[in-house]
């Protein structure tokens, strides 16, 4: 049964075709508009983004290539009420996840509870030994989560994913607001909606909040953004927030180790940095202790790290915390650390690593989604419903000759919101990332996120990379 | 700032310069092959090639010169690393690259000159629209240049970028004028000829300074004038006087923001001196083809020292 002509949640009208509260005001405008008017400000909007550059690049299409990633202009919208619950429950696992990697690395009481078993963290190459009995500065280890979330009904949010190394899209969630203000503005004269763009601030904030000992002024601690560079799929936001926060750009040819610090080469010579917000990932940081054929990174940043020179945010080996085979343990570890019932669900999860779940999961291939332990991006993974019989048949080998490389997952009936199409309102499936910042003074959560939008009909991959786009998501202020 | 950055501003600026300079020069000799009969019309596009020193790529690609042939080779072909559009190419880039130091204003203008530009060189150039493509690279660079002006600190940011257009508004003007002196011209006796008069406009054109020049001398075109006003008037915005008093109060702006001078300084005080000390007569005592040679090593020397003391790389 292809998932489209299943029934799913809309989350602008109800099975009666009403309007739900949410988006009562914001339709009350739009009936009002002329379509035509409206087709010409989306093909504005697409003007402004190549203008500003706002774009990605694909890998492995020509070097440079660059993209945009399609805009849609009707807005993802939830209550003020909506978010609070939403919120409370993000925030209840972003401590739980800082708490999970502090016990980690460190008396592991999770693992001698029984509650985790331990070979999760033996064969696992997103867990660090080097992190092993350190203590990040302010004991934060993921300054900046993106927590993929689904919606299946009104009150039904699941959580898909926990970015915990280097989530991007904020800098999607800022101009997508920035583009739909430019382009309506009265329409925020009449639906009030809570600002996103106090982040980049929040950021900076945040980052100097967790300065190293090793730090001369703490009021004012030098933040530099690391990026692999002009290449990268990101790179735009990259310069786009170090843009934002005022902090400096750099690439690791930049860096290197001077009087014990990690230091960026200036116009007037070396200057040390505090905090490093790193857009590279562990493997490329340092070339002493992980890939020794990585030009990203600083050779000898982690022994200058381990002995206070420098923050790295977010911390080496927080992946280990969103590893596809710790997700379905997630429940158990909310529960563990804050003594509560988890407030948000996890998407139930068959680790095909145990000989039950993985004949589960043989038997019902159709139905399911299978996704790689270690994969992101969309790639790598079995959607079964919309897969072909040769697909799955071949997909079953790979999963019988590494059980622990898959985990499989309901195919989900998203929540669809609708897209403005040359025939009006119609309705794509979505999810929503948050975007949450942890500093010892506490935890932040932009009101919004960056809403991912599949732009085919019935598709549910919403990935950039595999031709989703974006929406403005808006929580009401109340 | 980073040494990195302070590089790639002052290139992005450098490359929109010489990608500006190349259109006007292409313009100058589009005018001048357009009064010509065909046979001299190949020889004005030849000078133009001779002046941008893209002789020999041109030649390896094509057997013979025509406007067409040239003009499309100097703005587009994607063999030749001095095009407009690699130019362009580049100043963006390179704008990506320092994309935090500059203004999002700045970034704009830049990335749409690049859009709309290469859009514009996507196709053939031809003669009915080599002036409109001509007019779009300059209203491109100078829309890039006044979001510069209006939007940017005055601080160490601006001053490698001013640095950058100056040291390649130096190098540019000496160049045309040692080649425009010594090479275009067949031999001596064709000094004071046709010719010789038509090459000397063309070279004001290819710097808009055709009416200035007539403005300051009341329409005589002597080599002598012509020359004194390009190396020595301070007046006008594309001779090397100028150029280098840019250079000059932009690298004051370095030291005073740094609290000390480099070896640069010293390099830049010797160039000036040197320009301050000589009269256009004493130019030409000495050697016009010369004092053209030396300038462009100075210049060179000075870029290469800034690159160094500035840490442009590690």
């Amino acid at each position: 049964m292809p998932p489209s002509s299943r029934p799913c949640f809309d989350e602008m009208v109800d099975e009666q075709g009403r309007v739900r509260p949410a988006y009562q005001a914001y339709r009350e405008w739009f009936d009002r508009q002329d379509g035509k008017w409206l087709h010409r400000q989306g093909q504005e909007a697409e003007q402004f983004f190549r203008r500003t550059g706002i774009t990605f690049n694909v890998y492995g299409e020509d070097a440079g290539q660059e993209r945009l990633i399609p805009f849609d202009m009707i807005p993802r919208i939830v209550t003020g009420e909506e978010w609070r619950r939403l919120s409370a429950g993000i925030e209840q696992r972003v401590r739980a996840l800082n708490a999970f990697l502090h016990d980690l690395y460190h008396k592991r009481e999770i693992v001698r509870a029984g509650r985790l078993p331990e070979r999760l963290l033996r064969d696992n190459a997103a867990y660090l030994p080097e992190m092993a009995g350190f203590t990040p500065p302010g004991g934060i280890y993921t300054h900046i989560v993106g927590v993929d979330l689904v919606r299946t009904g009104p009150d039904e949010f699941m959580v898909l994913e926990d970015n915990a190394r280097t989530p991007s899209g904020v800098s999607y969630m800022l101009e997508n607001r920035e583009t739909m203000i430019a382009m309506f503005p009265e329409l925020f004269a009449r639906v009030r909606v809570q600002p996103v763009s106090d982040y980049p601030r929040s950021l900076a904030r945040s980052l100097a909040a967790c300065a190293p000992p090793a730090c001369v002024d703490r009021e004012r601690p030098v933040v530099a953004v690391l990026t692999p560079g002009i290449y990268n799929s990101a790179y735009f936001e990259h310069a786009f927030l170090a843009d934002q926060m005022g902090a400096e750009l750099v690439e690791g040819s930049d860096l290197r180790v001077v009087d014990g610090r990690i230091a960026m080469r200036t116009t007037r010579g070396w200057r040390a940095i505090d905090v490093l917000y790193r857009r590279v990932d562990d493997d490329f940081l340092d070339p002493l202790t992980f890939n020794p054929e990585s030009v990203l990174g600083v050779a000898g940043i982690m022994d200058i790290y381990r002995a206070g020179g420098i923050t790295i945010a977010n911390a080496p080996g927080t992946g280990i915390a969103d590893d596809k085979a710790i997700y379905s343990f997630m429940p158990e570890i909310v529960e563990f650390y804050t003594g509560e019932k988890p407030l948000l669900a996890n998407v139930p999860t068959w680790r095909c690593s145990e000989p039950d779940s993985l004949a589960y999961v043989l038997d019902n291939l159709a139905e399911l989604v299978v996704k790689e332990v270690h994969g992101s991006g969309g790639y790598g993974m079995l959607i079964g419903p919309t897969a072909s019989r040769v697909e799955r048949a071949r997909f079953a080998r790979k999963l019988k000759a590494q059980p622990e490389n898959y985990i499989a997952q309901p195919t989900l009936a998203l929540s669809t919101v609708p897209i403005f199409a040359r025939a009006g309102l119609t309705p794509r499936h979505v999810d929503l990332r948050p975007f949450v910042l942890v500093s010892p003074e506490g935890i932040k959560i932009t009101p919004g996120g960056l809403t991912r939008v599949a732009l085919k009909k019935g598709s549910l991959v919403v990935n950039s990379s595999q031709g989703g786009g974006t929406k403005d998501s808006w929580v009401l202020a109340e | 700032m980073l040494g990195r950055s302070a590089s790639g501003v002052l290139w992005m600026f450098r490359y929109l310069e010489r990608a500006e300079n190349t259109a006007r020069l292409l313009d100058a000799g589009f005018r001048m092959a357009l009064t010509r009969t065909s046979t001299t019309a190949s020889d004005e596009w030849g000078s133009v090639l001779a002046t941008l020193g893209q002789q020999a790529l041109f030649s390896q690609r094509h057997k013979e010169i025509s406007g067409p042939l040239v003009f499309n080779f100097i703005l587009r072909d994607r063999e030749n690393d001095g095009s407009v559009l690699w130019m362009i190419e580049h100043a963006r880039t390179n704008a990506r690259m320092v994309r935090t130091a500059i203004t999002r204003e700045v970034w704009e203008a830049t990335n749409e000159a690049w859009m709309v530009l290469r859009e514009a060189l996507s196709r053939p150039v031809r003669d009915s629209t080599l002036g409109e493509v001509l007019a779009l690279v300059r209203r491109q660079t100078m829309l890039v240049r006044g979001a510069m002006e209006t939007t940017m600190l005055r601080n160490e940011i601006f001053n490698f970028a001013r640095i950058g257009t100056y040291l390649e508004a130096a190098d540019n003007t000496a160049r045309i004028l040692d080649v425009k002196y010594h090479v275009l011209l067949p031999s001596v006796a064709w000094v004071g000829s046709v010719l010789d008069h038509a090459q000397w406009e063309m070279l004001l054109r290819s710097v808009a300074g055709e009416r200035a020049f007539r403005w300051l001398n009341s329409g005589l075109l002597n080599r002598r004038g012509i020359a004194e006003f390009l190396i020595l008037d301070g007046r006008f915005p594309r001779s090397i006087a100028y150029a280098y008093a840019k250079i000059a109060s932009n690298m004051t702006g370095l030291a005073h923001q740094y609290g000390e001078e480099a070896p640069a300084h010293v390099l830049l005080r010797e160039a000036i001196a040197r320009l301050h000390g000589v009269d256009i007569a004493g130019i030409f005592d000495f050697g016009l083809h010369e004092f053209l040679t030396e300038f462009i090593l100075r210049t060179r020397n000075l870029a290469a020292e800034i690159a160094r003391d500035y840490r442009f790389v590690a």
